[in-house]
């Protein structure tokens, strides 16, 4: 079986957000970029389908700028057989929509047939979390959004979702989309062996007009704005105090 | 001229740094609090780092290393000195001159350092011969076919964790026109081998839990199977394999800097005195532009001398430079972070204070700022007679 693995280059998890001055978005001029941490999580997953026989290719994607091929070459890294790389922007603070993301991802699963796609349940960067559901869609193919566990068994998978308020199980039919939470697994480390591989492993250069999909954005983004800043806190000294605080402030 | 990094380089130093950051930041304080490297934690760290490959990456790939460049090897130690120096410890970094090692030594010393199975520590100085290492007053001589070595050798880094050593000593003294020149051989000798003795050493303000031990030779027989190199070819081995080495303490330095610059940065933009972030007096603000200057000067110097090293140009200048300049530089950046940081960067609840002090060292270690200075004068002046 192969699996694909869509990957996203975001602002890195540590790096403090800026909004630009004009209010149009973020800056990511000059910051450090990083795989998105959910995509990092689906292609440690596949690894282990991998490993445990469940799978025989691993296929990251990217969708975006050209520099999108460092975060490739990290999921080559840690142990993606080769990837595809599909510029549809020039300019790094270009966002493309899910919408775009998931035609291209469809076109791309027409070629490749692969029998599972292991997606991030959304990017760090615009939190949109649509991708997997609309590729779904697209494709009409069922879908397990939110893993926490999966178990693949011959033509259908057992997953585990997170969901309000507890877990609940699925059972789907394959070939299947499934998105990962946080806690599916911890990501490995990329080991120096893989480091010194990964600029052999194949690496397809396509641009959106390859796979006749228009990413021109539907959404507008009217204003980002930075969140309000917290008053400071203030310290207590006994118990009683913080019982007086609190019922001062009608907490308690 | 290509100032810029390749991919396979992004992601060493994105995966050394990320495994610093998560491996070796959460266990730091308890080990500045202790002084010790929890045993199960050393054990744990070697186990990952051998387990991703990057365990003696310098080395070859024919002895089992990773077979990096001088410029790789310099971007992994740079992210390393990032961390505690007690727990980088254990992302096994063997000493280069053993693979100057022959015939079955290679079995018994070279492959298992590689391997991680077998940890070495270098021993040179002794309380009367520190920079002046021709000084040196551990002798060895001749006694039917062996070698019976006696003297102290003081100020051994990792000689706690180590199962063998690389030692030092004086085999002879030739006279010379310029007065008595000692010989230096240098022998490979096992924890435990009868006549040789390591005791706890002295207890340093800079990098706690990376001890160092006093070590003692009293009739120690050595056959010539432990001589590395050649008798008498003690310096041969030396300038052969430990002049690279020389550029560690600079990229540490650097990386040191980079990590406790972002402390500066980050507490000149929160603090807020007089009513605003004293990252707005130039008092501070300057401080900040000197730092990032700095730090990028001697992060260039350094990497350059590495380059060049892999170019085989010669680098002994350039090393010296990148060692003086780089480790001045971080005792001059953790001072005005501290200074930054008013009163609590002097307090032990934050690491600070710890980064000031570790700094202090490194001006010391393996060869003084004044010691490189001589080198960087004297590869100048020699050669126009002065
Ligand atoms: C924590 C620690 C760990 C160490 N680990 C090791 C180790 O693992 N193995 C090992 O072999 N050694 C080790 N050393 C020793 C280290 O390399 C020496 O401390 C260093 O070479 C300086 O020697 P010294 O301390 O004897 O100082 P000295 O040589 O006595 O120097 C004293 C002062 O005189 C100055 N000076 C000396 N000669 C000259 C000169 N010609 N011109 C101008 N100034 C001069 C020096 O710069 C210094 O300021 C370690 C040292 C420390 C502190
Ligand atoms: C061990 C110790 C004992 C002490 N004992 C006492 C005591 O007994 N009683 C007491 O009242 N206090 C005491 N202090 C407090 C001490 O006086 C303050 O630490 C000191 O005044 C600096 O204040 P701060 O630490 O809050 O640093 P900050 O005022 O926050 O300064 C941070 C940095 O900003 C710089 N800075 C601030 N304003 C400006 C500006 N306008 N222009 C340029 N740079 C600026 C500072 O120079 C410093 O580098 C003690 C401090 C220590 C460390």
């Amino acid at each position: 079986m192969k699996v694909l693995v869509p990957v996203k280059r975001v602002i890195d998890y540590n790096v403090k957000v800026r909004v630009k001055a004009d209010g149009s978005g973020v800056d990511l001029a000059n910051v450090k970029m990083s795989m998105n941490p959910f995509d990092e999580i689906a292609v440690e997953e596949a690894i282990r389908l991998k490993e445990a026989g469940k799978a025989d290719e691993i296929i990251a994607v990217s969708i975006g700028v050209k520099q999108s091929q460092e975060t490739l070459r990290t999921a080559l890294a840690m142990g993606a057989d080769r990837a595809i790389l599909v510029v549809a922007a020039d300019d790094v603070h270009t966002d493309i929509e899910p919408l775009a993301v998931a035609k291209i991802l469809a076109a791309i699963i027409k070629e490749e047939e692969p029998g599972l796609v292991l997606c991030g349940k959304q990017a760090i960067d615009n939190d949109l979390g649509a991708t997997g559901q609309m590729l779904s869609a697209l494709l009409g193919w069922s879908q397990a959004m939110y893993a926490n566990k999966v178990d693949i068994d011959g033509d259908h998978a057992v997953v585990t979702r997170e969901v309000d308020g507890g877990l609940q199980t699925v059972k789907v039919k394959m070939p299947t989309i499934i998105s990962t939470d946080l806690r599916l697994n911890e990501p490995r480390y990329a080991s120096l062996p893989n480091i010194m591989k990964a600029k052999k492993k194949p690496l397809d250069e396509k641009t959106a007009a390859d796979y006749g999909v228009d990413v021109t954005p539907r959404l507008e983004i009217v204003k980002t704005s930075e969140p309000e800043e917290r008053a400071a806190g203030i310290k207590v000294g006994s118990v009683d105090e913080l019982v007086e605080k609190l019922k001062e402030a009608g907490a308690v | 001229m290509n100032f810029g990094l390749s991919d396979e380089q992004e992601m060493i130093v994105s995966t050394v740094r990320d495994f610093v950051e998560r491996e070796i930041y959460p266990h730091e304080a308890e080990v500045e609090r202790t002084g010790e490297v929890p045993m199960e934690v050393a054990q744990e760290i070697k186990r990952k780092v051998i387990d991703l490959g990057f365990y003696a990456c310098s080395f070859p790939e024919e002895v089992g290393g990773a077979g990096l460049s001088h410029l790789d090897f310099a971007l992994v130690e740079r992210e390393l000195g990032r961390g505690s120096m007690a727990l980088t410890h254990f992302f096994g970094r063997p000493q280069n001159i053993l693979m100057a090692c022959e015939g079955d030594q290679k079995e018994r010393y070279l492959l298992p350092a590689v391997r991680g199975d077998r940890m070495d520590a270098l021993a040179m100085t002794e309380p009367e011969a520190g920079s002046d290492v021709r000084g040196m007053a551990c002798t060895a001589v001749r006694d039917g076919g062996d070698w019976v070595l006696n003297g102290t050798k003081h100020f051994i880094s990792g000689a706690d964790h180590a199962d063998f050593f690389i030692v030092f000593v004086a085999t002879g003294v030739d006279d010379t026109p310029k007065g008595p020149k000692k010989r230096i051989t240098c022998f490979l000798v096992d924890r435990g081998h009868p006549g040789f003795t390591v005791r706890d050493g002295y207890r340093s303000v800079s990098h706690r839990g990376y001890k160092n031990c006093i070590l003692e030779f009293y009739a120690c027989r050595l056959p010539d199977a432990q001589v590395l190199g050649a008798v008498d070819g003690g310096f041969e081995v030396m300038n052969t394999w430990l002049y690279a080495t020389r550029i560690t303490v600079a990229t540490m330095s650097v990386g040191r800097a980079r990590r406790v610059f972002d402390h500066a940065l980050s507490y000149a933009a929160e603090r807020k005195q007089f009513g605003q972030q004293i990252g707005k007096f130039q008092g501070v603000s300057f401080q900040i532009a000197d730092m990032i200057t700095e730090i990028d000067a001697a992060d260039w110097l350094t990497l350059s001398a590495a380059w060049r090293l892999d170019q085989g140009l010669p680098a002994n200048r350039e090393i010296a430079s990148a060692k003086l300049y780089a480790s001045e530089m971080l005792a001059r950046v953790t001072d005005a972070t501290l200074q930054i940081h008013g009163g609590m960067g002097l307090m032990d609840d934050y690491p600070i204070e710890r980064f000031w002090r570790d700094a202090r060292v490194e001006r010391i270690w393996d060869g003084t700022s004044e010691i490189q200075r001589h080198i960087i004068s004297r590869d100048l002046l020699r050669p126009l007679g002065a």
